[in-house]
């Protein structure tokens, strides 16, 4: 009989807060190793077509930045957002208003075109998203609502207006009945980097840039100080004099405007028309790269490459080895348990405690 | 007619009630598992493919709770062994619940379904207007009412209710008196779990006989709302589940009759139900204070 016993590190662990997300990817590996041949194939092909086949060609690439873009630009919010604990979860249906409200001019207005379409069309998607990321901080500020269950129920009633918008209204009238809108013009399309060699578009150095700035925010000016000391203990942070209710307005405003970003740009860089699902799930996967990268925005740039990866790396493995591409969210969901888990690390020492008594060893 | 509906009412509320039930008992011991949903759609493939398989509802419904509660251990080793964050472990198990059940469940799309049989008791279940409802439903809602008695009985009338109780109000004072928070703990995660997993097997197995990818579509998070709106009461929570069950059908039956409000703003009713019902609970301060359990979400690390 073994059992596990954590003990509280006198102060955190600098070496395990920047290994826990190497450990993490670590385990998950091993764990998709294992659950591979649970379904009977080869586990290094099938991690091989996961983790490096999609990296061999320069198509793949671009898809992998066509992927990440949305992740990193929510998942960069999110951390705003967690860092004082605000749970927002509700960033799927904030990207669903961003696509909605970005996509007003090219669907009801197609005859305006210009230069100053598409900065219009990102400042609408960003208002959209803040609109929409604004109910349930307003919600918890002046009522208490818990937002966990407002921004996730808004996620829902998202999907049903875009379905209807689409089915409805703004469906293509020379469209042959299938629920789309029309194309976009030229002028609303978000455009390609490297138009000769493949997809990824703008969305992806936006993504670059509001890293970079929400990076600085919080790590070199009072807001983002503020940010932390709020997230950390309500208290102290109101004995600085800092405000609890402008803070949740504050880190919900900055990820509704990311994920509206996110929705604008799946929308007019990935795809070119407004459809019924515009997003597979990117909000909920933010998440998890949120946590992967610890919260900070330069190491959610890396977290997004990864699980922009995981979900290329389930399409590779679908058709190299016919194990269904849902498998990427296990991977996905794994991910996250690791990440969690190896977050202990930093906190606490594990010791593995016999029934005799005995710490039999100590996890560092 | 009357009777109909409020059958297809009972039917909607049953998962909401158990779930939330379920839920109300970790959360009684100090435990916020956000993984409902995700526990609830594992009972619910895991349940549907099970019954499938061997022909029987009732053993899919064992299937389907015995899911349930392996899948909360996971929650629970994380969260009460490892200390983690309860909020993000909880997203956690949902999101990895609804990756797995796509996975496992993707050959039995569109599958036929084994549907559990209703009840019937000649001479009861015939009589007019009541015996339908008394006496002719199926085996879980008779399950859910009874849990609800059972969960207040031991709650607030046996001394292990006390305690978890306890635990959940202060575990700090519980630990100094000897009580073995952790463990109490872990049978409360169990339990709830058990539970998520039979309301995701009456889905799949009454409600809809059928596996369709993401068929909780929100249930698990709605019962956790329930949770807060019925502020941690089990009468209130069969209420609740009552309410949002009338909410459900009644959109479904408004679509029906076709009053010209287009279906996807009548589907999102119960979603904005759940929002405003709880924007009203939460405004009374003195109510959600008096009743949230002290500990809930809070990490326990015994110090030895």
């Amino acid at each position: 009989m073994m059992r596990i016993e954590i003990v509280r590190r006198p102060q955190h662990s600098a070496l395990f807060s920047a290994l826990s997300p190497f450990i993490a990817l670590f385990l998950t590996v091993i764990a998709g190793a294992i659950l591979f041949s649970l379904l009977g194939k080869n586990p290094f092909a099938a991690l091989y077509s996961y983790f490096v086949e999609p990296l061999t060609e320069v198509w793949s690439i671009h898809e992998l930045l066509v992927k990440a873009a949305p992740l990193i630009l929510i998942a960069v919010g999110l951390s705003v957002c967690f860092l004082s604990n605000n749970w927002n979860i509700g960033a799927e249906g904030q990207l669903i208003a961003g696509g909605i409200a970005g996509s007003i001019l090219p669907v009801m207005f197609p005859d305006f075109q210009g230069w100053y379409v598409l900065p219009l069309m990102l400042l609408f998607s960003m208002a959209g998203g803040m609109a929409y990321a604004t109910i349930p901080a307003y919600l918890k500020v002046r009522f208490n609502t818990n937002e966990i269950l407002t921004s996730l129920m808004l996620v829902y009633v998202a999907q049903l207006f875009l379905d209807w918008l689409v089915r409805g209204p703004w469906r293509n009238p020379q469209g042959y009945n299938f629920p789309e809108t029309v194309q976009f013009n030229d002028s609303a399309i978000l455009p390609a980097i490297w138009a000769d060699s493949g997809r990824a578009h703008w969305g992806f150095i936006i993504a670059l840039i509001a890293a970079v700035i929400v990076w600085f925010m919080l790590s070199r000016t009072l807001n983002g100080f503020e940010i932390k000391v709020l997230g950390r203990s309500s208290r102290a942070g109101r004995f600085a004099g800092f405000s609890a209710g402008r803070l949740t307005f504050f880190a919900f405003l900055v990820s509704g405007a990311l994920a509206g970003l996110a929705g604008i740009a799946e929308v007019s860089g990935a795809v070119g028309q407004l459809r019924t699902t515009i997003t597979p799930g990117y909000g909920f996967t933010a998440i998890i790269v949120a946590f992967l990268g610890r919260l900070n925005p330069l190491g959610i740039v890396a977290a997004g490459l990864v699980l922009a990866l995981s979900y290329l790396g389930g399409e590779a493995a679908q058709i190299s080895l016919g194990i269904s591409e849902k498998s990427a969210r296990i991977f996905q969901g794994i991910i996250l348990f690791f990440v969690l888990a190896s977050d202990t690390l930093i906190y606490y020492r594990i010791r593995f405690v016999t029934r005799l008594g005995d710490a039999v060893a100590k996890g560092a | 007619m009357f009777e109909a509906i409020l059958l297809t009412v009972a039917t909607a509320a049953t998962p909401l009630l158990i779930a939330a039930l379920g839920e109300l008992v970790v959360e009684r011991s100090g435990v916020l598992n956000l993984g409902v949903e995700g526990m609830m759609i594992m009972g619910a493939v895991c349940g549907f493919v099970v019954a499938q398989t061997t022909g029987s509802a009732w053993v899919g419904m064992g299937a389907a709770i015995l899911a349930g509660a392996a899948f909360s251990l996971l929650f629970g080793f994380l969260t009460l062994t490892l200390v983690t964050n309860q909020v993000a472990t909880g997203l956690a198990l949902t999101l990895l619940g609804l990756g797995a059940s796509a996975m496992i469940g993707e050959s039995f799309v569109g599958l036929p379904g084994v549907k559990m049989e209703s009840l019937y008791i000649a001479g009861l279940t015939d009589i007019p207007y009541v015996g339908k409802l008394l006496f002719g439903q199926d085996p879980i809602f008779y399950i859910s009412i009874l849990l609800t008695i059972a969960v207040v009985w031991f709650l607030f009338r046996t001394r292990a209710g006390l305690t978890l109780r306890a635990v959940g109000d202060n575990h700090t004072s519980a630990h100094a008196l000897g009580v073995p928070v952790v463990r109490i703990r872990y049978l409360a995660v169990l339990f709830g779990g058990a539970c998520a997993g039979l309301a995701g097997g009456q889905l799949s197995l009454v409600y809809v006989p059928q596996w369709v990818e993401n068929m909780t579509a929100g249930r698990g998070w709605i019962a956790l709302a329930l949770v807060v709106f019925a502020s941690w009461r089990p009468w209130r929570i069969l209420a609740g589940a009552y309410l949002f069950g009338a909410v459900s059908i009644g959109q479904l039956h408004a679509q029906a009759l076709g009053i010209g409000i287009p279906s996807q703003f009548m589907s999102s009713l119960p979603y904005l139900a759940t929002i405003v019902v709880l924007v009203l609970i939460s405004r009374n301060k003195r109510l959600t204070l008096m009743n949230t359990p002290t500990s809930l979400g809070k990490p326990f690390v015994p110090d030895r």
